[in-house]
């Protein structure tokens, strides 16, 4: 299709390799420039927010696994804390302990991930498999501990389904030793690269005023130099009692944002290495009723996922279910600004770009 | 020790006495070589295919096929037959000729190219005066049947790939040619069988200095562009242009730019081992030696097929091992450094070949 300026429009996706998802963005090309990008979405919406609303305080978190499908237990726990909230319930140390462990295994899997589809979309196709090793190892701890490599499902209002897997630490003691070395090997394989380095510097600019009306957060806002990580500002379950960095650039551009998510991995691998020697004795539920009611009014949590921040709102009506649930997902914001970064590129960088946005498109619609 | 050329040699002879018409005689060898090129051609890409796959699974740690046949072996034989039995779809709104004839455009222009490569003493299939000449020229006609399938498909990301490749092609041409002309210039020849005999007192990446060795290095980087393989598979781009020009084909005309694209990279491997690693000499160091006999006990085509696959293995490690560069960048790399590196270098070598002070 030829408009009438003489553009040339590509639809690239809903099915299309890079897009990693059902994603449709309309592209006007100037030859090889892009000249604007219009992201299409809804491909797949399963209301998910409207689905909550039938559903009981137990039940409803588990349905948000599949929104952000690579941080599923963040997700989770986002959910129950809103609960929790509602309750006024204190969760157990050891429930909270083991709920942080295992945020963080799941940001490394997703980071991970992350970077073999980085990788893939700039035509690297090796580092995909290596971004995989460690995936799949992290997979395992998960499926012995939660029974679930991918949705773990593991946690209820007021702690946790059921108690870890004895090989538990050991395995996670072996995966901290194993990703710090392979971290290096990521530098070496990637990172390094003149190619690369072209790829990214000094393209997809997104400056802190814009990172900000944008409503982006995690990794990408961080980027930009805007400090937003929950982890540190609005400290939840374990996060207060360890020691970390929240990692800030300047440029903004595609480059810094590879390079936070490769730093926010080491500080994710510390993060484990201060908890997994003192999981606490204890109990890893609080006592709660069967049929959870919450007081009547407007609970509101936020987690730090993979991507950014994810917000959960629930009102209540004082009934067995939730009368509304709002959630405020970190990849529809961030999916925002690539219509902002990407004018006056190319394509090949029009596709790094959304690599270093890192869009789950699950969470964008669902 | 019977050589490959007394073989062919000998077949000639009792061809002769068989057949006394003169034209017939040569029509019945053309015919012959014909059928052993292209079946041996088809075996080529099988191998390389296969070796592709494996050498990915060993940069990517995994094992790669392993099921059909002893090791995988049989695997991409396996595949030929899947894309035989696929339905070759021609898309409603394309440029039907065009698009049916692009695919084969692109195979006989790679099975001529084929021709003057040497493969082991006088056993070549046409040994012409004009051989590198013909070589490069030749091999520039497959930018047609890109561009043909390009514009045919009717496909907005097949027009931009094919755009693409043309761009890319026609820009890296140059340095290629450039970098074979260093060796021209060195041999004083375009026949293939004389710039293989200058190098029986040392290859000439070892004989002509640095001049060379930048030559072989631009060589092997525009080689890798001209044959649109990562990092330079812009044409294709998969993360970016689905398949690139060849989106809207499948089945044999499929396999078809496979074949093409597998041929294409034996050809700039050989040609880029006959040129700066001797082709079937052996390796030797001076004139006459003990080194340089024992060498000769390793017989030619080893030592051609052994430096060819070589530099096939280093051309699919860049495969596996670069992301993909940007069109402006790309077409920097060769305007801005390529091209002006590979003219000092022709001086250079000039000044090397006119005062003889290559080894």
């Amino acid at each position: 299709m030829i408009t009438e300026d003489g553009d040339f429009v590509i639809n690239i996706g809903p099915q299309h390799p890079s897009t990693h998802g059902v994603l449709h963005l309309k592209v006007w090309l100037d030859g090889e420039t892009v000249k604007k990008v219009e992201p299409h979405l809804g491909y797949i919406h399963r209301s998910i927010e409207k689905m909550c609303e039938s559903l009981s305080y137990r039940q409803y978190i588990f349905s948000t696994s599949r929104m952000d499908y690579l941080s599923a237990h963040i997700n989770n726990q986002a959910c129950a804390l809103a609960v929790e909230m509602g309750l006024g319930v204190e969760v157990p140390d050891r429930a909270k302990v083991i709920r942080t462990i295992l945020a963080e295994l799941t940001r490394l899997a997703s980071h991970a991930l992350w970077w073999g589809c980085m990788g893939l979309d700039l035509g690297a196709v090796t580092p995909f498999f290596y971004a995989f090793r460690e995936r799949e190892f992290i997979n395992d701890i998960m499926e012995e501990t939660c029974g679930a490599r991918l949705t773990q499902n593991f946690i209820v209002p007021g702690g946790l389904m059921a108690d870890i897997h004895p090989n538990f630490v050991s395995k996670t003691k072996e995966l901290i030793k194993m990703f710090r070395a392979n971290i290096d090997e990521y530098n070496q394989l990637l990172t390094g690269n003149v190619i690369f380095q072209q790829r990214t510097k000094n393209v997809g600019f997104l400056s802190k005023e814009a990172a900000i009306s944008y409503g982006t957060s995690g990794p990408v806002a961080r980027a930009s130099g805007v400090s937003c990580d929950v982890r540190k500002h609005y400290p939840y379950d374990a996060y207060d009692r360890v020691q970390f960095k929240e990692i800030l650039g300047t440029a903004g551009d595609s480059w810094e944002r590879y390079v936070i998510r490769i730093d926010e991995m080491r500080e994710s691998l510390s993060i484990i290495e201060q908890l997994i020697d003192n999981i606490p004795e204890g109990d890893i539920v609080a006592k709660t009723k069967q049929v959870i009611k919450l007081p009547k009014g407007e609970f509101y949590s936020r987690v730090e996922t993979a991507r950014g921040e994810l917000g959960v709102l629930l009102v209540s009506d004082g009934g067995s279910t939730p009368y509304r649930v709002k959630f405020r997902s970190p990849n529809f914001s961030n999916l925002s600004a690539l219509g902002h970064i990407a004018k006056g590129s190319k394509i090949g960088d029009l596709v790094a770009m959304m690599a270093t946005l890192d869009l789950v498109i699950p969470d964008v619609d669902r | 020790m019977i050589t490959l050329s007394e073989i062919t040699h000998s077949i000639h002879v009792k061809l002769s006495g068989a057949i006394t018409n003169e034209t017939l005689l040569s029509i019945t060898e053309m015919a012959i070589v014909g059928i052993i090129l292209l079946g041996s051609l088809v075996m080529l890409s099988f191998f390389l295919g296969y070796m592709e796959r494996k050498v990915a699974a060993f940069m990517q740690i995994r094992l790669g096929p392993n099921r059909v046949g002893p090791k995988g072996s049989l695997q991409i034989v396996a595949d030929t037959v899947k894309l035989l039995f696929k339905e070759g779809l021609t898309p409603n709104a394309s440029d039907k000729f065009l698009f049916n004839t692009a695919p084969y455009i692109m195979v006989i222009t790679t099975m001529l190219v084929i021709a003057p490569i040497a493969y082991s003493n006088g056993f070549q299939i046409w040994d012409t005066s004009i051989g590198v000449l013909y070589v490069s020229s030749v091999s520039s006609v497959s930018v047609i049947g890109i561009l043909m399938a390009g514009w045919s498909s009717n496909n907005k990301y097949s027009l931009l790939g094919a755009m693409r490749c043309g761009a890319q092609i026609v820009s890296y041409e140059l340095s290629i040619g450039l970098s074979l002309i260093a060796i021209v210039v060195l041999t004083g020849s375009l026949r293939m069988s004389d710039i293989v005999m200058s190098q029986a007192d040392g290859w000439w990446i070892f004989k002509g200095h640095i001049p060379v060795l930048i030559a072989f290095v631009i060589f092997i980087i525009a080689s890798t562009a001209e044959i649109n393989r990562a990092p330079f598979d812009l044409a294709e781009a998969e993360s970016e242009l689905t398949a690139g020009f060849h989106t809207e084909y499948s089945g044999m005309k499929f396999a078809m730019f496979l074949l093409a694209e597998y041929i294409n990279l034996f050809i700039v491997c050989a040609m880029g081992a006959t040129l700066f690693l001797g082709g079937w000499m052996p390796l030797h160091f001076g004139a006459d030696n003990a080194f340089n006999h024992a060498m000769d006990y390793i017989p030619g085509f080893v030592w051609f097929f052994g430096k060819t696959f070589f530099l096939i293995f280093v051309i699919m490690w860049f495969r596996w091992t670069f992301p993909r560069l940007r069109i402006d960048q790309l077409l920097n790399l060769e305007w801005k450094y390529l091209l002006p590196i590979s003219m000092i270098n022709i001086l250079l070598v000039t000044i090397i070949a006119i005062f003889g002070w290559h080894f």
